[in-house]
């Protein structure tokens, strides 16, 4: 007979609950059935603030409701449990369900704690807890200029991120404490994070107590209780979490003075066939706000049901986060101070770093400390605290890193003993990983994929792959970066391998070098190796299919299926026919059309099968691929220069023109962005860009390895006041250094920080030709530039070719019925995708 | 492999072996439905399953690199959009996911593309 479980509430500890009781119960020994209020599946809630910097529901979502069906979890959404009858152990729901439990798990979670200051019923105030009300911000703040957040605790800073994010012209941040995150931080770190936040535009305002809200039916303004007014059109209030603890209350469980379900350390309630976990749960005389031990409860009451025995221990509340782009960290006991122990403080308000670290009396041993503005140590600085490792004897060392040339103080990840957590999301230890790197699982995903390690909040990513790197080391290995399963060589070695041995085509490699039939990571690896090497059409001979998806039909794929094309327009200089030709074909083929970062035009909304006769209008009114498709050169941007600019000391447009166009189509192990401004004003951003030129009164000076994205790191230089020709030349040889050593699909600021002796190193080969390989590099360049030719003349003149371009084969005149569009401000957009 | 010979079968001529590039794939429509085919020409092998990556519900499995993994060499797809990646033989996603493809009988005669629904 099966036991039957009821789980209520379908949050992300609900459904972590429902995972790992998946994956104990092999014998499905138990029938699940799970009730959630709200219409979506739990989804990550910890996330909930990337909702408003472009993450959509379905990204948020943990898992699909086919998950549960599929692991025979009958699952009701839109539907609480209204009622508990413990007598006769059944539920019922909002509709009406009922159904019967021999184990009945509680995880209605939290609701927003909203204290009770007349008018807080008005049109324009919120709470931040689920997506329904991500969306009523989002459809509010439209309308919404002046913002404010009742809270300035964890909670109430990602909400004013939240209102950042939305575009409100000011955000202001009300706390009652006299400090920003009085939780977690103290005094000294509290001053700095609200100065660093300040300076990114929040407006805080400490000791106030919001005494009244105003307005007729809508919100207007916030009067406090020291005469203050503040005019605001939209507030949102996160001042604190509530248990969800309703139905327990009715049902008559125990629950706390100020709420909670009162569990025992197996999380059963005063009803022992009744559990509870997560935020509603009063588990030590506490509320857990936090995910990880919402987890860790859910683990418990698993092995309970499957006959495993397992407490759940009071739990650590570390935590860290990035706060609008700040780092803060709190762990172990932030706050104690002497005479329980000895503080050691670093504070740079410069920079904006605070680090404190608390240490027992006897120096030997770590008890907490707070990290602000710099968390890089976080991980290993919480291990120190949980494994009670042994300090160095200056355990300053630990947050300044070793100053006198010894080696880096602290321990290494290895150093750490075996039941230290590595993972807290998963709770996996640190022995764990190391048995499954030992076991063949020596790469990231084979770690994530085995034991999960990672999967959560991913903040312990950088120590699983120190511990992977470590143990492989410790084992003798000699850690190599091999492109994949089929080719055990680094990219250098097969580049210079397919070099000797002369192989035009992918084929031809595996065969020799590789093992199996390739995959998605070696076959546009080789396919960019043999393009740098030859220049030969990357269609031709078989090498088609081997190409990533944008390279193989030489457009950038998008959204709903369809293509954008982008037309090459070297520095950004345009006429005005070519501009009407761009407009009219965009207009015969219906596409959106916007201008891009690199002063493009880019054309949305191509169906494959008129990609061929868009680019044959586009070459015929003179353009040529622009590579936007491609790990090649993409666009050399321009300022106007000298040539109008009463500023300029250089040509800037027609020296861009003329970089351009010596290396389009100059394929690499990733994408290249380049930029020539004509004088030091830099309009053209040329530090940002891969390789950038400024203009001198003498001539250029030369900067490499910028990059914006994710992590901008500005350009450094490598040569000043060079003529054109040496610049060229220059330039020749850093890119043939880069295409020829860089890992795949590695930018050339990342390239540069791996690469040993850095911009100095790379100054000695490419200035001072260290190697003696100067003037090959500047050979083979000319030959890669001689055999250039836009490849989608090419392929408009090659039928065979040409009839690659449909989405059916069977039926090329019709197109993907599934590409839809919606219209947008005049032109039109894809169709927004759905989980 | 999806070989069989079951007469119960109803097979359905998709295209032209030449249709379908070497080592790669393309989309047929098929009684209504997109059927990505693969012409995995290196082991000799063909595959069909359906066109729509279940993780965006995007019809575009047939662009996709196709590959294989592991010991047994299990063939594989791997969708243009997020590099989700599933065995052609079985439709399971081999990425870590929980995603599930259908997979159809293919068969070539005479020169051309056969599937069953």
């Amino acid at each position: 007979m099966k036991k039957k479980i009821v789980v209520v509430g379908n949050g992300m500890v609900g459904y972590k609950f429902c995972e790992k009781l998946v994956a104990k119960d092999t014998n499905g020994s138990f029938e699940v059935v799970v009730f959630g209020e709200e219409i979506r599946p739990a989804y990550d809630r910890v996330h909930l603030s990337s909702f408003f910097s472009g993450k959509t529901a379905a990204d948020l979502s943990i898992a699909p409701v086919q998950w549960y069906a599929d692991n025979g979890i009958v699952l009701h959404l839109s539907d609480p449990v209204v009622d508990i009858d413990r007598t006769a152990q059944t539920v019922r729901s909002h509709h009406g369900v009922v159904a019967q439990y021999d184990y009945l798990v509680l995880a209605t979670g939290s609701a927003a704690f909203v204290p009770p200051i007349p008018g807080v019923e008005k049109d324009g105030v919120f709470v931040y807890r689920t997506i329904e009300d991500l969306e009523l911000m989002q459809a509010h703040a439209q309308k919404a200029k002046k913002g404010a957040v009742i809270g300035g605790g964890l909670l109430g800073l990602e909400a004013a991120k939240a209102l950042l994010d939305l575009g409100l012209q000011e955000t202001h941040v009300i706390e009652f404490a006299p400090r920003l995150m009085p939780r977690q931080i103290d005094e000294a770190g509290s001053q700095l994070l609200q100065a660093k936040l300040e300076s990114l535009g929040l407006k805080i305002h400490l000791n106030k107590n919001t005494q009244q809200i105003e307005g007729e039916e809508a919100i207007s303004a916030m009067k406090f209780a020291d005469g203050m007014t503040l005019d605001v059109d939209m507030l949102v209030i996160s001042a604190g979490i509530k248990p969800r603890d309703e139905i327990a209350r009715v049902a008559g469980l125990e629950v706390g003075v100020r709420g909670g379900i009162v569990v025992n350390e197996r999380l059963q309630t005063s009803d022992p066939a009744i559990f509870a976990i997560g935020e509603c749960a009063l588990a030590h005389q506490m509320i857990y706000g936090l995910v990880a031990p919402g987890y860790e409860m859910a683990d418990v009451v698993v092995h309970f049901l499957t006959d495993g025995d397992k407490t759940f221990k009071p739990y650590d509340m570390s935590t860290k986060l990035k706060l609008i782009g700040v780092d803060v960290a709190s762990f172990g006991d932030p706050f104690v101070q002497e005479p329980h122990a000895k503080t050691i403080v670093y504070e740079n308000s410069s920079k904006g770093i605070y680090k404190r670290i608390n240490v027992s009396n006897d120096g030997k041993y770590l008890l907490g400390g707070i990290l602000i503005g710099d968390a890089e140590q976080y991980n290993m600085l919480l291990q120190n605290v949980k494994n009670k490792t042994l300090l160095p004897p200056d355990p300053e060392d630990l947050v300044l890193g070793a100053r006198g040339g010894k080696e880096e103080a602290g321990s290494g990840v290895l150093s750490l003993p075996d039941d230290a957590l590595i993972c807290s999301c998963e709770a996996i230890t640190k022995g764990a990983i190391v048995e499954e790197v030992k076991a063949g699982n020596n790469t990231l995903d084979a770690i994530k994929k085995c034991c999960k390690a990672g999967t959560g909040c991913g903040g312990c990513v950088p120590m699983v792959k120190d511990l992977i790197n470590e143990t492989m080391k410790a084992q003798g290995v000699y850690v190599r970066n091999v492109i994949c399963e089929h080719f055990d060589y680094t990219r250098q070695e097969l580049f210079d391998l397919i070099k000797i041995k002369g192989y035009k085509t992918y084929n031809e490699a595996l065969a020799d070098l590789g093992k199996g039939d390739g995959c998605e990571v070696c076959k546009p690896a080789v396919a960019s190796i043999l393009a740098s090497l030859w220049n030969e059409l990357i269609l031709a001979k078989g090498n088609d299919t081997v190409q990533d998806s944008n390279d193989r039909f030489l457009a950038n794929i998008q959204k709903n299926g369809t293509y954008s094309v982008v037309p090459r327009i070297p520095g950004g200089e345009i006429t005005p026919d070519k501009l009407i030709a761009i407009g009219q074909v965009a207009k015969k083929y219906s596409l959106y059309t916007k201008i891009t970062g690199g002063q493009r035009i880019d054309l949305f909304g191509a169906h494959v099968s008129d990609l061929p006769n868009i680019w044959e209008e586009l070459i015929e009114a003179g353009f040529e691929s622009g590579h936007a498709y491609g790990k090649a050169l993409r666009t050399v941007k321009s300022c106007v220069g000298s040539t109008w600019c009463r500023f300029g000391v250089q040509d800037a447009v027609s020296f861009s023109i003329q970089v351009e166009e010596r290396y389009r189509g100059l394929r690499a192990p990733h994408k290249l962005k380049s930029a020539v401004s004509g004088c030091t004003r830099e309009c053209a951003e040329a530090q940002s860009k891969d390789f950038g030129i400024i203009a001198t009164e003498k001539g250029w000076n030369l900067y490499v390895c910028g990059n914006g994205g994710v992590k901008p790191q500005h350009a450094l230089l490598l040569a000043s006041d060079v003529d054109t020709e040496t610049c060229i030349k220059y330039i020749d040889r850093f890119l043939m250094f880069y295409i020829k050593t860089a890992e795949p699909l590695t930018r050339t600021a990342t390239w540069l920080n791996k690469l040993e002796g850095g911009i100095n190193y790379l100054k000695a080969v490419v200035i001072d030709d260290v190697l003696g390989l100067g003037e090959q590099f500047e050979q083979e360049m000319d030959l890669l530039v001689e055999a250039y030719k836009c490849e989608w003349k090419e392929v408009v003149n090659n039928p065979a070719l040409r009839k690659r371009f449909t989405h059916f084969v069977n039926a090329p005149t019709v197109k993907d019925p599934y590409a839809k569009f919606e219209p947008m401000r005049d032109q039109i957009k894809a169709a927004e995708w759905t989980k | 492999m999806n070989y069989t010979s079951e007469e119960t079968l109803v097979w359905h001529k998709a295209c032209a072996v030449d249709d379908i590039p070497a080592d790669g794939g393309a989309c047929a429509l098929i009684e209504g439905e997109q059927i990505a085919i693969y012409n995995f020409e290196r082991r000799g092998e063909w595959y069909a399953t359906q066109n729509l990556c279940p993780h965006r519900q995007q019809m575009a499995l047939s662009r996709g690199m196709i590959g294989s993994t592991g010991a047994s060499q299990e063939p594989k797809v791997a969708c243009p959009f997020h590099k989700k990646t599933f065995s052609l033989k079985t439709g399971a996603c081999l990425s870590g996911d929980d995603y599930q493809i259908k997979t159809y009988p293919i068969k070539i005669e005479e020169g051309f593309v056969f599937v069953s629904l």
